[in-house]
């Protein structure tokens, strides 16, 4: 009994130690942006100042805030319906009709999501153009919905497997088409991995930067090109950076927050059954 | 109320051929048992004529129509899993009516339906749970349930005892012996428990490795097994089986050197047979008799005593091992010499390929 007590004891301050490392830079950032330009590139730095909302008044003013968050909640959101409306069905396929490629195809998928995305910006960028697809909303959830695709259709694909193919197959014998097969019986089973797979989604598209940095301008641009939009190569500017980035991540942070029950329900769901 | 029939049915999992070209009729509201040894290819053959498995080649009719192009919704049977294969996130009301919700039926007479069959399968006090707060028992039932609920053509049911104990499982026996009277309706039946195909069975196929062994009556394939394979498979206590070789052979006798060194005379099959020829004897328990003077001599290694009757498990001079049925209040004891009389006419030969030497004389019933 003390020997397992005193492992869970040494194992939570690891976990702890970890959890804060993973912290610190949110937290500095959330210091910073209540302080004043000077402090925060201050030597060395001050751990106790006079907060001020200086900043957050400074970037709201220069930006509409909430056109960039409306489009990073679209573009999250759209992305991910459009990636799980495309991967249910292959993941369906590939978890019940696996053929000798399968295997091979789901490693290539993965595959794509190492190569570095900037290797094919000049194309997208030029189909994009030609598309008319360039600063708009619906051009960006293209992107990233084909971004996450992989992870998701990897995602399912595990969940999807974790269900007896006899289930499946009494749906079939009780008269249920492909479509209802899927709509009344594997996706109910799935639920808490389907959800799972749609909050990490969103999370990433959300988080994502390069595809909104370099295919939108202002119509289309999300939280990520609005935090950008607070760098600069001179002057002083980390406390706005850091009220901008605290005011993109803030939603996503919350959202995160009240999801986290259904992510560790989702993730071991196979676990569990 | 459907037939089923098969025409050279074959069935390739990639290059590796699991059925060879089995023919096949299976008459309305037949009960038909399928029963072999483990991977013999029962499971198969039964999903290839619910439409969950593609024939290779050959043909699946269903009421005399090709089958191949019907997807299983569209082939109106109905399937009971040896898993259950029960909807886990459905309650057992929900589970039952689901054939009946894709199918459009009003909510109503979907409640109705479910109602007269779960009074019919005594599990009415069930409806509201989940499979996973149901025994092993209640499972099977609902199973069932859910297949009649959409009164089928034909019922498919594979091994659908095999997960429950054996007391349960007798008692299942009966009971889908009465349903099947009660429905009426073309059953077919995976298993490979020889005795659920014999006490539930209007006729059973034996297959091996992918074929057809034998097909017919319960009482056939215990009285005239066709092949060596049958003999040994079908009836419990197995039929014993002596080496044999033939020394005369005339019209009407047939002596035979087993390879005790004793000689046993059984009447003549009708083929013909050469001296010297290698052959195997096959009796059954209940057809060896205690007697002195008996040509069948050896030791008592063990006694099994089941109330009514006692097999009495033998070993020969030779070696071989022979099981005889006997009185249950026998006074045999282990350790005993012993000499058993083969009634020869219910002996059963088999040649050196395995099929059975026929005799024109009828079979002695078993007693
Ligand atoms: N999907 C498959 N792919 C490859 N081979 C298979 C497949 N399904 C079955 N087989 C093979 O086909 C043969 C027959 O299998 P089947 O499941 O029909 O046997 P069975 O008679 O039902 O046995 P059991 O009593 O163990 O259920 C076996 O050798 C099995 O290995
Ligand atoms: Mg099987």
């Amino acid at each position: 009994m003390r020997r397992i007590g005193q492992v869970r004891w040494e194992l939570a301050i690891v976990v702890w130690a970890v959890a804060l490392g993973m912290f610190f830079p949110i937290l500095w950032m959330l210091l910073c942006s209540f302080k004043t330009e000077i402090a925060a590139v201050a030597t060395p730095p001050a751990l106790f100042f006079h907060p001020t909302l200086e900043n957050y008044h400074a970037v709201l003013e220069r930006a509409d805030y909430l056109a960039f968050a409306r489009n990073s909640v679209l573009v999250s959101l759209g992305s991910t319906l459009l990636a799980l409306a495309l991967a249910i069905p292959a993941a369906y396929s590939m978890a019940f009709f696996p053929t000798r490629r399968t295997r091979d195809i789901l490693l290539w998928m993965l595959s794509t999501r190492m190569l570095p995305a900037v290797g094919v910006l000049v194309p997208i960028y030029l189909l994009w153009r030609d598309l008319g697809l360039l600063d708009t909303v619906f051009g960006l959830i293209l992107i990233d919905s084909i971004s996450v695709l992989p992870i998701v259709v990897w995602m399912l694909f595990s969940f999807f497997r974790e269900v007896p193919a006899v289930i499946l197959e009494a749906s079939r014998m009780d008269g249920a088409t492909q479509i209802e097969e899927l709509v009344h019986v594997l996706l109910p089973l799935c639920t808490p991995g389907i959800a799972a797979t749609a909050l990490l989604s969103i999370i990433l598209c959300w988080n994502e930067a390069f595809w909104s940095l370099n295919l939108t301008t202002v119509k289309a641009a999300t939280l990520t090109t609005f935090t950008a939009s607070f760098s600069s190569p001179e002057g002083l500017f980390w406390a706005k950076l850091s009220a901008a980035s605290t005011l993109s991540i803030a939603p996503i942070l919350i959202f995160g927050w009240m999801s986290q029950r259904q992510m560790v329900r989702g993730l071991s769901f196979g676990a569990v059954k | 109320m459907a037939t089923v029939e098969l025409r050279n049915v074959r069935k390739q999992f990639g290059t590796h051929e699991v059925i060879h070209g089995i023919d096949l009729l299976i008459q309305d509201r037949e009960f038909i048992a399928f029963v072999g040894p483990s991977g013999c290819g029962k499971s198969t053959l039964l999903r290839m004529i619910a439409g969950l498995e593609q024939v290779t080649e050959g043909e699946v009719l269903i009421d005399g129509s090709p089958a191949q192009d019907v997807p299983p919704a569209k082939r109106g049977l109905a399937m009971v899993f040896q898993s259950y294969a029960l909807y886990p996130h459905m309650t057992v009301a929900e589970n039952m009516s689901f054939s009946l919700r894709l199918s459009g039926t009003p909510k109503a007479e979907r409640e109705q339906k479910v109602r007269t069959v779960a009074r019919i399968l005594e599990m009415e006090p069930l409806l509201e749970r989940r499979p996973s707060q149901l025994s092993g028992g209640q499972l099977q039932r609902v199973a069932i349930g859910r297949a009649m609920v959409r009164q089928p053509k034909a019922f498919l049911l594979d091994e659908p005892l095999s997960n429950l104990d054996a007391a349960l499982q007798g008692q299942m026996r009966l009971e889908l012996a009465r349903l099947h009277r009660e429905l009426n309706t073309t059953m077919i039946y995976v298993t490979h428990d020889q005795l659920e195909a014999m006490t539930m069975a209007d006729r059973i196929v034996v297959l091996n490795q992918g074929n057809v062994e034998q097909l017919g009556s319960p009482l056939e394939l215990y009285q005239h097994p066709a092949t060596f394979f049958v003999a040994g498979f079908i009836g419990a206590p197995k039929m014993n089986f002596l080496d044999a070789e033939v020394k005369t052979v005339d019209a009407q006798h047939l002596t035979l050197m087993l390879t005790s060194g004793t000689s046993i005379t059984v009447p003549a099959p009708l083929q013909k047979l050469n001296a010297n020829e290698k052959i195997k004897l096959g009796i059954r328990a209940e057809h060896l008799a205690l007697e002195p003077e008996g040509e069948l001599r050896g030791e008592i290694e063990a006694l099994e005593h089941l109330g009514p009757r006692a097999y009495l498990h033998t070993r020969l001079a030779d070696g071989t091992r022979l099981v005889a049925q006997t009185d249950g209040d026998t006074q045999a004891r282990p350790g005993d010499h012993v000499a058993f009389r083969a009634r020869s006419e219910a002996t059963h030969l088999f040649n050196s390929s395995g099929r059975a030497l026929t005799r024109s004389d009828p079979q002695a019933e078993p007693c």
